[in-house]
């Protein structure tokens, strides 16, 4: 099944803009700087203000406690309270299956009330998510069906007149005694078997040369086993590429990552808490729940999000399974590919191939990934000549440089259009 | 040179029309169409032709129509931390067959092993490998493997088999327990074995090898009080002479002796000496084809040779043929000249025959020089004088146990009888091997255990040379490591790997001391202990045994049983569809085993017409009579046969149990090997009666295959006297044959050209004497109407040295593994559809009446990647073409096989995808199956396949790439991090198997390049290019032949004297 994307992208544009705006609206109002800077840097790896993670919620800690003296000691260092034998501070460390909070001596005072503070914040109001059909933009005027009502009504009065001047011509010329020329039926109308013949043989070249696009995927944009966004890593949480897509620096692969990478951040994020910033929205506009795509992921990784462990067989082995996702850029068997010569020594961005990824929620290929188009890139584009010493063996182009004659060195000239480069 | 004539084969000599037919056209078969004559005249062809039309265009449409599948892209669950998609891994262990244990790299994807590498840190090896070692990654994922243990043929759970055979162990009340296997020269398993002898005391642990070396064992024990083979050190010998002995191809450690023997024969103009071979044997070997000087003899006189060798030392003249007596004159002379440096082999399993070749080298001194006793050879270890105590106990009922470990001898030794009779009357008998084979199915239990890329372990081929094994893959299979089956019903429940790691940590200190032995594979002394050795044999009681050895009656022949090169080792391989498919080195057959006999031989059996015809297929069968068992087999002429010695191969007629590729296939010569007067198997037999059957039998040959023109100059050849004479003769050979295009263009060359020129100022470019890389460019620009291809990065040249060249085949194999050769199958190769991208030309020269006349030389034969490719000229779709880097570029997905390039090649060396061999198509049902080779496309042995390069389908043309994807990896690696590559870092495969370094491959535009500097430099004499006139202008050179020898032998000397004569005149 093959799905589109381009008015969809186009649909979700207005808002983006508005959600923006909105965060950072948000972020005026509840501004407590330092605390929040302090709490992510420190805090957030094991903390969440309003829900327990690995260590418990924050919000409304100095009330919980004894004494925030108490709290700047086991904040500062944990394991000695605890070693004190403070009762407060064992009952934690036990209730917490004996996971060492870890020491920062060096947080002032002043700095851990600032995050106090900030953890004791209200949790933000959940905002209404804006109403899709709201976007007056949305409602394009299709006048196609008026224009194919008024075609049809004009070819029928064009027919209905040439008959009716035939007719009166006939009529006229039997009342003068001109002769009037033989009736041809249309189908022995040499003009019309012309234009007939003419019509199929182009219609023909058009389909042998739509033939060539055959298995062309351009926006081919499936679903996925789980509804993973792109642009939610990517563009909104900023994150590399290459954190996930290691290979691409290293091997012909850039490889999607195993479950295990996606659970390096995922053991702390157990929820997706950025559906008012952007709600998840699928292709036929049905709401995604990021909670549930993440649990998606729990069950593959085998992660046990109640013990916050792997679940595992008796040997020890993790009981993940691997996420079937369906491949969207396919190449043909006889084509060589390799994404770390382009990412590394051609230091092109995954852009260029890839389209605006991190503005995508569900992935759609970008390029056809046709032969003309990896031509005409390796014809347009110049390679890093001057700067890799990889190329110092093309002492003409070198001498051609110095001397003028040429500005810089495409893919073309160092032989990048040759079968074997790619078909091996 | 140039005027001598070399034939590839009988039909060359005498050529009939059908050959002439064969030769002049690239394929066999005419096309499909019937009476092309009438086609006009039929009454329905335009209507069969719109119905043709209208069906393949319905049938395009639809195929063109399909939905375009869903692919699936799935990541690893949890990805193991050094594995890279795409990326491969290299592992350092060690291959083991049997006793031969050779340090290999095993290169990885995905955690499947799928090429073998020597390892080249070895200073034994030095990085050799044979067509076996490389071929043994496919047996690995050979479909017949036992997939389970078995209990009475039934499958069984290792706990079953655990408690049924710890129940039958101690239930065996001191009856004795034999575990019989070939040669182990493992510590760790010798180690394992001694803790199971402790926990059940009768056990006895008998080795054997397949092919036995134990009369040579037995010789050594007697003359030197060690019962083992010493070290040989080909590389120190300038006189090498062999009795029978084919080191080069199937001898005790081949691939060793195969990188010392190049080395001490490596030669060029400005050092003109190599080492001096000479041989004397029955049948034609590998390595009496690699000799200098070459003289047959019956097998029954190898005693006699040696003897008179012996003798002639000391000056006495020697009585066994004019022919012989000569040569071992000039043999004597020459050890003589050569004490310390000289090494005398013999092939004999006879104790009596090895007694004499130790007292020449005694006499010659070659132990402690060329022979070393400070560090022995392991790899044959076997007794056969235990065998055969264990087959007696066996027929008495005196075994109460019997447990089997790669060996086989039911089927590859002597007592095999005795034991098939004996193993079914036991207790328990068990056996270890991986596959259903004629032992393993008349044992009571099955208990497989790893191939040796699955398993952890270590040998020890030399001793003092340490080399480890790790595992590259998990276990495809429920297979357990059979030491740690021993150690369990031993009562010790440790793992292999355990049990291997414990044992080295406490040998070798620490655990990362092991890690460290793991991870470089191996431990070696720096150099060679050199250690002599007293001499204190019986000469007299062994002259006095070899003196009562009797010659055949008149009408009689005498055999000899050998070992072939591909299937190796009495037969173990004989399911690797590579293997069986490789073409055997000397008579280029495949698929079977055959009786071998001289031209002669074969004229008065009444088999000549067909049997001296290779292009004729059908084959007339013989009956041969010898100890006793009469066996039919196929005859095949091979010049150089002794008239009056036939030679047949063991390790075929396999049982189906050993596999497809195996089962059905020849004869098991074994029933012929007899037992010498100490109990010793032996391989030579006389007194054999030969009658022919009149019945025909097919044989697959591909040596006329991709035959081509012979009357031009393909090869060029010189004694190491012409050679030292004049090394320019080859040189201004070519130099003056094209000087039409050097001379004769010169002014219009000079100011066109002016680049290289005009730093030579204006005079030296119309000067008639030109430096040679000024003659060579001019013929290059000159010779064509075609633009010159430049190559302003890289140009990839290769260049072959026949001198060096053995023809063992390895190249061959390793081309296949790294390229996804195709194996068709034998009927296909009857059709002559094979697909080897190295084809070895094998050439005679010499008389083929006169055995001892022929001279052979082989020509590894790929593409030639022309500047100048006439088959890209041909192709109506630019499927091939040339790259910058002078690659014959070929597209396999442009490609519409139209056949065109593969007729228009000089070289023959372009295939023809005729089937879809490797279900490499999208059409279903289309796969090509002939029963035989089908396991190759076995869902377990595809994962062989390397996917750095496409499995070709049907219908499309394929041939040599040199390796592109390899030199595509070395290129991008070099330019990601930025640097220029270095010489040497791009390796293409055949190069890197070569155990003889023959193949010597770079940039020839870097000037500091090995390749460069060979061709321009220190080589630059012997170079030579096949064809050349032709204006090719190939990437690929060779380098002259240069035999140690006096003469070099022609078919008709007068003949070739005259026209050379004509010629000069």
């Amino acid at each position: 099944m093959l799905s589109y994307l381009s008015r969809m992208a186009k649909d979700f544009k207005g808002y983006i803009l508005l959600i923006v705006f909105l965060f950072f609206q948000t972020l005026n109002a509840v501004a407590a700087p330092d605390g929040k800077a302090l709490f992510q840097a420190n805090c957030a790896a094991c903390h969440n203000p309003y829900k327990d993670a690995t260590g418990p919620a924050l919000n409304g800690v100095d009330s919980r406690v004894p004494s925030k003296e108490w709290l700047y000691k086991w904040i500062k260092n944990s394991a000695s309270l605890i070693g004190s034998g403070d009762k407060y501070a064992n009952d934690i460390y036990n209730k917490w299956n004996k996971t060492a909070m870890t020491a920062f001596p060096s947080l002032t005072n002043e700095e851990m009330d600032a995050i106090i503070t900030y953890v004791n914040l209200p949790p933000p109001a959940p905002k209404v998510a804006p109403n899709p059909q709201g976007d007056p933009n949305a409602q394009s005027s299709d006048n196609t069906l008026l224009y194919a009502i008024l075609t049809i009504i004009l070819l029928v009065v064009v027919i209905v007149l040439t008959s009716v001047n035939k007719v009166l011509s006939r009529s006229a010329n039997a009342r003068e005694g001109v002769p009037s020329p033989k009736d041809v039926p249309f189908f022995r109308n040499k003009v019309v078997i012309a234009l007939i013949a003419i019509i199929i043989i182009v219609g023909f070249g058009i389909w042998l040369t739509k033939g060539s696009e055959l298995g062309r995927q351009k926006n081919y944009m499936p679903k996925q086993p789980i509804f993973y966004s792109h642009k939610v890593h990517a563009g909104i949480n900023q994150i590399n590429c290459l954190y996930c897509h290691a290979g691409a620096e290293k091997s012909r692969h850039a490889m999607i990552p195993s479950s295990n990478v996606c659970m390096n951040c995922h053991k702390q994020i157990n929820e997706y808490t950025g559906v008012d910033q952007h709600p998840l929205v699928d292709l036929e506009g049905n709401k995604v729940d990021g909670n549930k795509e993440i649990q998606k992921l729990y069950e593959y990784a085998g992660w046990d999000p109640v013990k916050k462990d792997y679940k595992r067989d008796t040997t020890g082995t993790i009981l993940a399974k691997p996420i079937e996702w369906v491949k969207i850029h396919n190449l043909p068997d006889h084509v060589y590919f390799n994404h770390s010569l382009h990412v590394v020594s051609g230091k092109l961005a995954c852009q260029r191939c890839h389209g605006n990824i991190e503005e995508m929620d569900e992935v759609y290929q970008f390029a056809d990934l046709s032969m003309g188009w990896c031509v005409n890139c390796h014809r347009n584009t110049s390679v890093q000549f001057a700067d890799n010493n990889y190329y110092s063996i093309f002492q003409k182009y070198h001498d051609e440089i110095k001397e003028g004659k040429r500005a810089d060195v495409k893919v073309s000239d160092i032989g990048g259009l040759e079968c074997q480069k790619c078909h091996y | 040179m140039s005027k001598k004539q070399y034939w590839k084969g009988l039909e060359e000599l005498n050529p009939s029309d059908e050959f002439k037919a064969v030769q002049a056209n690239e394929f066999r078969e005419d096309l499909p169409f019937g009476d092309i004559d009438h086609i006009a005249d039929a009454t329905t062809s335009r209507r069969d032709f719109l119905k043709y039309l209208g069906f393949t265009t319905a049938a395009a449409t639809i195929a063109a129509s399909c939905e375009t599948q869903v692919r699936k892209a799935i990541p690893y669950a949890i990805k193991p931390e050094n594995v890279t998609p795409g990326v491969p891994l290299m592992f350092a262990s060690t291959y083991v067959d049997g006793g031969e244990a050779v340090p290999v790299l095993v290169r990885t994807r995905e955690g499947r092993p799928i090429k073998i590498e020597g390892n080249t840190d070895s200073k034994l090896t030095e990085g050799a490998t044979t067509a076996r070692i490389q071929g043994s990654v496919l047996n690995l994922y050979d479909a017949t493997r036992l997939k389970y243990p078995l209990i009475d043929g039934k499958e069984a759970s290792w706990e079953s088999v655990d408690k049924m055979v710890t129940d039958a162990l101690t239930a065996l009340g001191g009856a004795p327990l034999y575990i019989v296997t070939s040669t182990i020269n493992s510590e760790s398993t010798a180690s394992a074995v001694a803790q199971f002898v402790q926990k059940y005391p009768n056990t006895k642990h008998v080795m054997y090898d397949a092919i036995s070396y134990s009369g040579m064992l037995d010789a050594n024990m007697a003359s030197f009080g060690q019962r083992a083979i010493p070290a040989y050190r080909f590389d120190n010998a300038k006189v090498v002479v062999s009795i029978g002995a084919d080191f080069l191809g199937t001898w005790i450690s081949p691939e060793i002796y195969t990188k010392q023997y190049s080395k001490s024969r490596k030669i060029s103009a400005k050092n003109p000496n190599m080492a001096k071979h000479y041989q004397i044997e029955g049948m034609m070997s590998l390595t009496g084809s690699s000799a200098d000087e070459r003289v047959t003899c019956l097998p029954s006189q190898y005693g006699a040779v040696a003897l008179a060798i012996y003798n002639a030392l000391s000056g006495s003249a020697a009585n066994v043929s004019p022919a012989i007596n000569e040569l071992i004159k000039k043999i004597a002379t020459d050890l003589n000249a050569n004490k310390g440096n000289a090494l005398v082999v013999c092939g004999s399993n006879d104790a009596n025959i090895q007694t004499i070749v130790n007292a020449i080298n005694n006499a010659i001194g070659a132990y402690g020089t060329t022979i070393s006793f400070g560090s022995t050879n392991n790899t044959k270890k076997g007794n056969d004088t235990d065998m055969n105590t264990f087959a007696a106990a066996l027929k008495a009922g005196q075994v109460g146990a019997v447990m089997f470990y790669d060996c086989n001898p039911v089927y590859d030794n002597i007592n095999g009888s005795l034991i098939k009779e004996g193993i079914g009357k036991l207790k328990l008998s068990l056996s270890f091997n991986d596959r259903l084979d004629e032992t393993t199915q008349l044992c009571k239990v099955a208990a497989p255990s790893h191939h040796w890329l699955e398993s952890w372990g270590d040998a020890s081929s030399h001793s003092g040379y340490t080399s480890w094994m790790q595992p590259t893959i998990a276990p495809l299979f429920k297979t357990r490591a059979w030491e740690e089956s021993l150690l369990k019903w031993a009562g010790n429940n440790t793992t292999h790997y355990d049990f291997v790691k414990n044992y080295w940590i406490a040998k070798l200190g620490s655990e990362p001391a092991f890690d460290a032995a793991i991870q470089s594979g191996i431990a070696e002394p720096e150099t060679m202990p050199m250690t002599s050795a007293a001499f204190s044999g019986n000469v007299a009681t062994a002259s006095a045994a070899i003196a009562s050895i009797k010659a055949s009656a008149a009408d009689k022949v005498d055999l000899v049983i050998y070992d072939k090169i591909g299937i190796g080792r009495g037969g173990v391989w004989s399911n690797n569809p590579w293997l069986q498919e490789m073409p055997d080195p000397i008579t280029k057959c495949t698929w079977d085993n055959y009786v071998l006999m001289s031209p002669n031989r074969a004229k008065k059996m009444g088999a000549e017409h067909t049997d001296l015809n290779e292009v004729q297929r059908e084959k007339k069968v013989f009956s041969i009579k010898a100890n006793g068992v009469e066996l039919k087999l196929p005859v095949l002429v091979l010049p150089g046969m002794h008239d009056d010695v036939i030679g047949v191969a063991v390790g075929y007629g396999r049982d189906k149990g050993v596999g497809r590729a195996a089962a059905g296939t020849g004869v098991n010569v074994y029933p012929f090997v007899g037992r010498d007067a100490m109990g010793n198997p032996s391989y030579y037999a006389s007194n054999v009666e030969l009658s022919n059957t009149g019945k025909v039998y097919e044989l697959a040959i591909t040596q006329t295959h991709h035959s081509y023109q012979n009357d031009r100059p393909i090869i060029h050849e010189f004694t190491l006297e012409e050679f030292k004479k004049d090394p320019n003769e080859l040189y201004n050979e070519r130099k003056s044959s094209l000087e039409h295009f050097t001379h004769s263009f010169d002014a219009p060359h000079g100011e066109e050209h002016g680049g290289a020129h005009a730093a030579e100022g204006g005079e030296a470019a119309h000067a008639p004497t030109k430096t040679e890389a000024d003659w060579q460019q001019a013929y290059r620009e000159n010779g064509t109407l075609y633009p010159n291809h430049e190559s302003l990065g890289m140009k990839w040249g290769m260049s072959i040295d026949l001198s060096s060249c053995t023809g063992c085949g390895s190249c061959t194999i390793a081309c296949q593994a790294e390229n996804n050769v195709s194996v068709v199958g034998k009927n296909q190769i009857l059709l002559v559809h094979d697909m080897h991208w190295i084809r070895i030309d094998r050439y005679f020269a010499g008389d083929p009446t006169k055995p001892d006349s022929i001279q052979t030389l082989f020509q590894p034969m790929i593409c030639q990647h022309c500047d100048n490719a006439p088959c890209e000229n041909v192709c109506p779709v630019n499927a091939t073409n040339h790259s910058s880097e002078g690659i014959n570029q070929m597209a396999y997905n442009r490609c519409i096989g139209t056949r065109y390039c593969a007729n228009n090649c000089p070289y023959k060396v372009r295939r023809f995808n005729w089937r879809d061999w490797n279900e490499a198509d999208c059409f279903e049902d289309n796969v090509y199956e002939d029963g035989r080779r089908d396991d190759i496309n076995d869902n377990i042995t595809r994962m062989v396949l390397n996917p750095d390069v496409t499995v070709r389908s049907r219908g499309v043309m394929e041939k040599c790439s040199f390796c592109v994807q390899r030199l595509q990896g070395a290129k991008a690696t070099a330019k990601k991090q930025g640097r220029t590559m270095k010489d040497g870092e791009a390796k293409v495969a055949c190069q890197q198997a070569c155990p003889a370094d023959a193949i010597v491959f770079g940039n020839v535009n870097d000037k500091e390049s090995a390749i460069y500097k060979l061709r321009y430099e220190e080589q630059k004499e012997r170079v030579f290019h096949v064809l050349e006139d032709i204006h090719t202008l190939p990437n690929v050179n060779y380098l002259s032949k240069i035999r140690n020898a006096s003469v070099l032998q022609s078919v008709n000397p007068e003949k070739e004297k005259h026209e050379a004569h004509a010629t000069h005149a």
